[in-house]
């Protein structure tokens, strides 16, 4: 993060890009994960959703601030905490919602759950169960994208717990070597389950090594921040966007620079925080009632409502009119996955193959998602 | 079928099913460690890199958790990447990406994306190599839903297996042979006699261009009516010499290549029990929970009445692959212990 930048967010607020029609939407998506990881939550407690279940609350403004500064033809892949990219992504909430309660109609028919929400028409890769084990995804889709000459960029997002993993050193190195269109997006939490990112993480008052050890482009902001999380990775997927791999001039060697290089891959860390424990099993004995209490004061959402509002962008009467949209579409899509049908048995024995033999069985697309 | 009579390697073989499918396809790479510039390690790439360049013969550092990994990522996306391991026993640093990732990832997704990949190299004890560079994954991996697994034992299969692989839309694992990667070319004492003067040679390009062997289908390489050898990989060739000492004493052995223990062709090795109500099996990775209990376990579930006797399996010894050139040589599969087996279970003939 350039100084410049650090200068003009303590004096003014930050500017945006966006009008106010385009804010209000993104306030809206902020508002519709959080309303749907309320039901998420309800739902859970009815025993409807089983398994290990992630809340994105409190991470709103990751999700939807840095999709926002995407393409829609653009990539993403996530870790296991991916209700919140899935929904911004597009991922219609009914079928997020059908997929937890293992409904045919989910996303993945109900073969992957919470942690595996996948959504190809909407060029999200998935949520990945195993922490990590996204990162060489990541720079298998930036690698793709630049093999195929697209301009297009992939954003890998990862908790601080997978910070320590070897994969994602492995995909950091590869990354910078051929120069991938790949974001690391650090969904920085503060906490791995229960252990704080000190007590698990080298340097973990100076994220920026991390970078700096693979000669990668490195930027931070605040993700309880819609508008400076926008900003910030308004600016670096411009920066990634067009990288070009050195080594395909046979025998070239690339030059790396502390700094990272443009157009190039990068690390962003962004500072956040969940409000509800690591999983939906979590009584939060490692952390105080404060500490949660302190962060909610800084609520994402309700900062950028109070930036709509005092800048006169909208009214109050509007953003509650977003909220209850919210709500009903979150109850909604309880609703439909309540009433959906199950995974059926015969199920169970397609979409292990594409080219099928023996027993297993040819999918079929699931019920108004695929392409 | 046009018949030749070339003399290739079979790293040559699996070279030629490479370039003649990427010359097929812009959306196939090679990618793994000295693939490019080294000329393979084991030189099975050799010159691809001058006509495919380094945009498509990719050199990767020593990470194969990162370059498996991205392998996987790249096929979701739409590519078709073929992984090389240098060795099988290296892609255990990398099994979250190519058995957590690569097979279940179509499943998890409900069909919506696929990973056609290929992760192809040595499998097997290469000699003197030690425990960990001495892995046989075939038993282990074919447990595995969602992936493919193919062990070649002559260059015809290796390159029809290999074009099927590449062209397949599901992750393939593909065990070759560092022992076998010249056969056919070199007089060496460890390559086996039943190649030599191209018998089993792929045709070329321009006598087949669309040669293929579909996988899940069994070939007899050698008929014989007296009891059933199955196998696959590099213990076919012992099974070849085994039957040719046995038929010295009058027992005429028929010889199965299994080829793909994933999909499994069950139905030959079924119709040739039934024939010599014989059975013998061999693999070459440890006997626990191999794929040789696993093809007599189905052996036994479907011909168990064909039977005469008990079905024999050889297997490498249950240890460690020993650094000592003897001791390794008595640990894994051979001619000898074949022939044992082979007249143990037939004895009362």
């Amino acid at each position: 993060m350039t100084t410049a930048a650090t200068e003009s967010k303590a004096s003014d607020p930050p500017a945006t890009d966006l009008g106010p029609d385009q804010l209000l939407q993104k306030l809206y998506d902020m508002m519709l994960i959080r309303r749907f990881e309320e039901r998420t939550m309800q739902s859970y407690m009815q025993q409807k959703i089983g398994g290990f279940c992630h809340i994105y609350i409190g991470q709103e403004a990751v999700a939807v601030g840095s999709i926002a500064a995407l393409r829609p033809d653009d990539s993403i892949v996530g870790a296991y905490r991916d209700h919140g990219i899935a929904l911004a992504k597009g991922m219609d909430p009914r079928h997020a919602m059908a997929e937890m309660f293992g409904k045919v109609t989910g996303c993945s028919k109900g073969k992957g759950g919470s942690m595996h929400l996948f959504d190809k028409p909407n060029h999200m890769y998935g949520g990945h169960a195993i922490v990590g084990g996204q990162c060489p995804l990541g720079a298998g889709l930036g690698f793709a994208i630049q093999y195929e000459k697209k301009d297009n960029v992939a954003l890998c997002y990862l908790g601080d717990g997978a910070l320590n993993q070897g994969a994602f050193h492995e995909s950091m190195n590869l990354a910078a070597i051929w120069n991938l269109p790949v974001i690391f997006v650090l969904e920085n939490n503060m906490y791995s389950m229960g252990t704080h990112i000190a007590r698990g993480t080298s340097m973990a008052d100076d994220l920026q090594a991390k970078a700096q050890a693979y000669g990668m482009r490195y930027a931070e902001c605040d993700g309880l921040d819609f508008i400076e999380t926008y900003a910030c990775f308004k600016r670096e997927v411009a920066n990634t966007r067009g990288a070009e791999n050195p080594q395909w001039d046979r025998g070239a060697l690339p030059d790396y620079r502390k700094d990272g290089r443009t157009p190039g891959p990068c690390f962003i860390n962004v500072r956040t925080y969940r409000y509800k424990g690591h999983s939906m099993s979590d009584p939060q004995k490692y952390r105080s009632k404060d500490e949660v209490g302190e962060v909610e004061q800084n609520d994402c959402i309700q900062r950028l409502v109070r930036y709509l509002i005092d800048r006169g962008l909208a009214t109050q009467e509007q953003i509650d009119d977003l909220d209850k949209q919210a709500k009903q579409t979150s109850s909604d899509a309880v609703k439909f996955a309540n009433e959906s049908p199950d995974m059926p048995i015969e199920e169970l024995y397609t979409d292990v193959y594409a080219q099928p033999f023996g027993p297993f069985g040819k999918g079929e697309a699931a019920e108004g998602f695929r392409d | 079928m046009v018949t030749t009579t070339r003399n290739i390697q079979f790293r040559e073989a699996l070279r030629e099913a490479m370039e003649e499918e990427m010359r097929r396809d812009e959306r196939i790479f090679v990618m793994g460690e000295e693939v490019a510039e080294y000329h393979g390690a084991y030189k099975v790439t050799g010159p691809m890199i001058d006509e495919f360049g380094p945009r498509r013969i990719v050199d990767t550092p020593i990470s194969e958790t990162g370059f498996a990994g991205l392998g996987v990522g790249a096929a979701m996306y739409g590519l078709r990447p073929i992984i090389e391991f240098m060795s099988w026993s290296f892609c255990l640093v990398a099994a979250d990406q190519i058995i957590n990732n690569a097979p279940k990832i179509l499943y998890m997704s409900g069909g919506q994306f696929g990973v056609p990949c290929v992760f192809r190299g040595n499998n097997g004890a290469g000699g003197q190599l030690g425990s960990t560079h001495s892995w046989s994954v075939e038993s282990m991996f074919s447990s595995v839903p969602g992936l493919k697994l193919a062990v070649p034992s002559t260059p015809r299969d290796a390159k029809g297996l290999l074009k099927t692989a590449i062209r397949d839309d599901d992750p393939v694992f593909f065990l070759e042979s560092e022992r076998m990667l010249g056969f056919g070319h070199r007089g060496d004492e460890d390559f086996s006699p039943y190649l030599a003067g191209g018998k089993w040679a792929p045709p070329t390009n321009e006598e087949d261009d669309d040669f293929t062997i579909p996988f899940g289908q069994a070939d007899i390489k050698k008929p014989g009516a007296d009891c059933t050898i199955v196998t696959a990989g590099r213990p076919v060739h012992f099974a070849l010499e085994a039957a040719e000492a046995l038929a010295q004493d009058g027992i005429d052995c028929e010889v199965i290549d299994v080829r793909t223990y994933r999909p499994l062709d069950i139905d030959t090795i079924v119709d040739s029990v039934r024939k010599t109500n014989y059975c013998v099996v061999a693999d070459q990775s440890w006997p626990f929970a191999s794929v040789a209990s696993e093809l007599a376990s189905q052996v036994y579930e479907r011909a168990f009445d064909d039977l005469d006797n008990t079905i024999a399996r050889v297997n490498n010894d249950d240890v460690p692959p020993p650094y000592n050139r003897s001791r390794e040589q008595d640990m894994l599969p051979n001619a000898r212990k074949i022939a044992e087996a082979v007249r143990q279970t037939t004895y009362n003939a």
